[in-house]
């Protein structure tokens, strides 16, 4: 019995087959997973190696080394405040100091009632936003204490639901293409050039 | 001076909808690449050769002297960079969201040039709507067929995968960014003989753009290498989009031509970055990302042109200029950038990994008053060592480029504050006000 339910199942070997070499989902898995389960849990990471063929100590040793997978639980909500030097001179640490305020927890911690994470994020690319925040890797910005304020409770209130998916969900748009009969005729095509490159397979929506 | 160069990569991004299949198909999308495939690989390589694109990534390479590097060999593979990551850099984020088609479509065309049997975009992981708008655009280039077996009937083939980055920095480092696309931690490959053009993605000859890099390519093909000449001047042709940003009235992207506008006008001008926030004076900007060497009012004046503000002593790398004001600390500034190189040091070589952290904690005890005289010049030593000389360009004890990056902003201070930095010590606290938020 896998971690991954039926339809991710799928999803997931369909993502494998994008690739020349299945490690290269090894990223994309850990997105789904976290998807499923806001987090990346050490069943998920189990199935992922078996699933790109690797060991589940590699693909901790993977994840480990990249900011957006958590390895812990995280809340519903991750705030990501950037405070580097375009943000901070616009006063995020301000903006940062008023979040552990609102929220009562330091960077890294999670709410009580696991709606909120708080991180410090580095360089968002939204400087023309500054201070520039992020809700589960949706931008926010330019905020002051009191947009930080509204937005908190925006989220904690459910009217942002639309615009910011629960954590860990990366797309909502999953990739279609390669429909059966390009993906077959792509494949004649390739293998006439003798070139080996990959063949997409059908997605499921 | 402002000219009225023509917007070649933000063409449509102003429209609400400039990121569906309908606008960019009403507004000439496409049609580049039904012409590029008319001519045959070799001719669309030699236009965009002539036409002198410098990549925008960073580094500055002539993309089409890079694809005429690529190893032969049947299997060859195309990635586009778009893990813009480098603080204060916010013009890939924008072309991602706001026009993914152009970039399709690019990728296309570079993929026909160079060969490669397969394209991946790698998109930054927190560009999370940046990523379903590239997803979507590539299934309704699909269906469009712009993409996939037979494109457009001409008997080529081509498969993009939009690939998902995680957060690090480090992975738009190219060789990084193959072993991320690779399912293993963004560690830089040693150059050689990892060369992508030679030993790339999984072992074969792979070519690296960057996002704007390809956006460029349909205004080229559809136009030609001499319109695109006739804009700039020497190598530094065409427009680049400048990311402007920290203490002026309007921060935000600009397309411009390159080297006939000056920084001062970047900056200044009511079209473009309207002065400094509250009319103050400008103390220091940083011209072309944090691994830059910094500028101060003397060097106002000069173009953007890749050349001359190489020759000045700096770079226009990513295109990102951060503008410091009277009130700013310059010190805070360096420091939060010697924090950000130590957390996102890969690891992999001691200079780097050990020398940012020190490095980050001398800047710090300096601007918070707790610092002694000496620590200058401490602090220049561990610089030294992960960079010896403190030469521009900067010699290299690392694996990549991003160890010697570090020195920089600390260099930068040194040399143009160091009376700050005395007063630093000699007050035992920051003389600066706080960076506060605008509140309204």
């Amino acid at each position: 019995m896998g971690h991954f339910s039926a339809d991710n199942r799928s999803k997931a070997e369909a993502i494998v087959t994008c690739y020349p070499r299945p490690r290269s989902a090894l990223i994309p898995l850990c997105h789904l997973a976290q998807s499923q389960d806001g987090w990346l849990t050490c069943e998920a990471m189990e199935e992922i190696a078996e699933l790109v063929g690797c060991t589940p100590a590699e693909v901790r040793g993977t994840a480990t080394f990249y900011d957006m997978l958590h390895t812990e639980p995280v809340g519903r909500h991750v705030i990501s405040i950037c405070t580097n030097i375009a943000c901070m001179l616009a006063g995020a640490y301000e903006v940062l100091d008023h979040a552990k305020s609102a929220l009562g927890i330091s960077v890294g911690q999670t709410t009580a009632d696991g709606e909120f994470t708080l991180e410090e994020a580095e360089c968002l690319a939204g400087c023309d936003h500054a201070p520039c925040v992020q809700v589960n890797h949706r931008f926010f910005g330019p905020l002051d204490t009191e947009g930080l304020d509204s937005l908190i409770e925006d989220l904690r209130s459910g009217r942002l639901a639309d615009t910011v998916p629960a954590h860990g969900t990366l797309s909502r748009v999953q990739r279609k293409v390669g429909l059966p009969a390009a993906a077959s005729k792509l494949a004649d095509s390739q293998a006439s050039n003798s070139a080996p490159g990959p063949i997409s397979g059908p997605v499921p929506a | 001076m402002i000219t009225k160069a023509p917007r070649i990569v933000t063409s449509r991004v102003d429209l609400d909808d400039s990121f569906t299949l309908e606008r960019y198909l009403a507004t000439g999308g496409y049609e580049a690449l039904r012409k590029a495939l008319s001519m045959s690989p070799a001719d669309v390589a030699a236009e965009v050769n002539k036409a002198s694109l410098l990549g925008r990534g960073g580094a500055g390479f002539p993309a089409g002297r890079k694809w005429s590097m690529l190893r032969q060999a049947p299997v060859r593979y195309l990635v586009v960079n778009g893990d813009e990551s480098e603080p204060a850099t916010f013009k890939d984020h924008m072309l991602i969201e706001r026009d993914p088609h152009q970039i399709i479509e690019g990728t296309a065309i570079a993929a026909y040039a160079t060969g490669a049997v397969q394209a991946f975009i790698f998109c930054r992981g927190e560009f999370a709507l940046g990523f379903e708008r590239l997803q979507q655009a590539c299934n309704e280039a699909y269906e469009h067929g712009a993409l996939g077996a037979d494109i457009f009937g001409t008997g080529y083939s081509l498969d993009i995968v939009i690939h998902p980055g995680a957060g690090a920095y480090i992975c738009g480092e190219e060789t990084a960014l193959l072993e991320s696309l690779e399912g293993k931690r963004g560690f830089p490959r040693i150059k050689p003989p990892f060369f992508p053009a030679a030993v790339g993605l999984y072992g074969e000859p792979t070519v690296v753009n960057n996002v704007e890099t390809v956006s460029n390519l349909p205004w080229i093909i559809s136009n030609g290498a001499d319109a695109f000449t006739a804009l700039g001047e020497g190598s530094s042709s065409g427009t680049r989009l400048f990311a402007l940003s920290g203490r002026v009235e309007h921060p935000g992207w600009f397309e411009i031509e390159m080297s006939k506008t000056t920084f001062r006008d970047l900056i200044y001008d009511p079209s473009l970055g309207g002065g400094i926030v509250g009319g103050k004076q400008l103390r220091a900007f940083i011209p072309g990302g944090v691994s830059a060497p910094w500028f101060g009012p003397e060097q106002l004046d000069l173009g953007l042109n890749q050349d001359a503000v190489g020759k000045a002593g700096s770079m226009l790398g990513s295109g990102s200029v951060v503008v410091m004001d009277s009130d700013s600390c310059p010190l805070r500034v360096a420091w939060r950038i010697t924090q950000f190189f130590h957390r996102e040091s890969c690891g992999q070589c001691t200079p780097c990994r050990e020398g940012s952290g020190w490095i980050e904690k001398i800047m710090y005890r300096i601007e918070q008053g707790l610092g002694r005289e000496k620590d200058i010049d401490l602090v220049l030593d561990a610089c030294d060592n992960i960079s010896p000389g403190l030469s521009w360009p900067p010699k290299q004890t690392t694996i990549c480029v991003l160890g010697p990056s570090i020195p920089s902003a600390v260099v930068s201070v040194a040399k143009m504050f160091r009376d700050e930095m005395l007063v630093h010590v000699k007050e035992g606290g920051c003389p600066f006000p706080a960076d506060s938020v605008r509140h309204g």
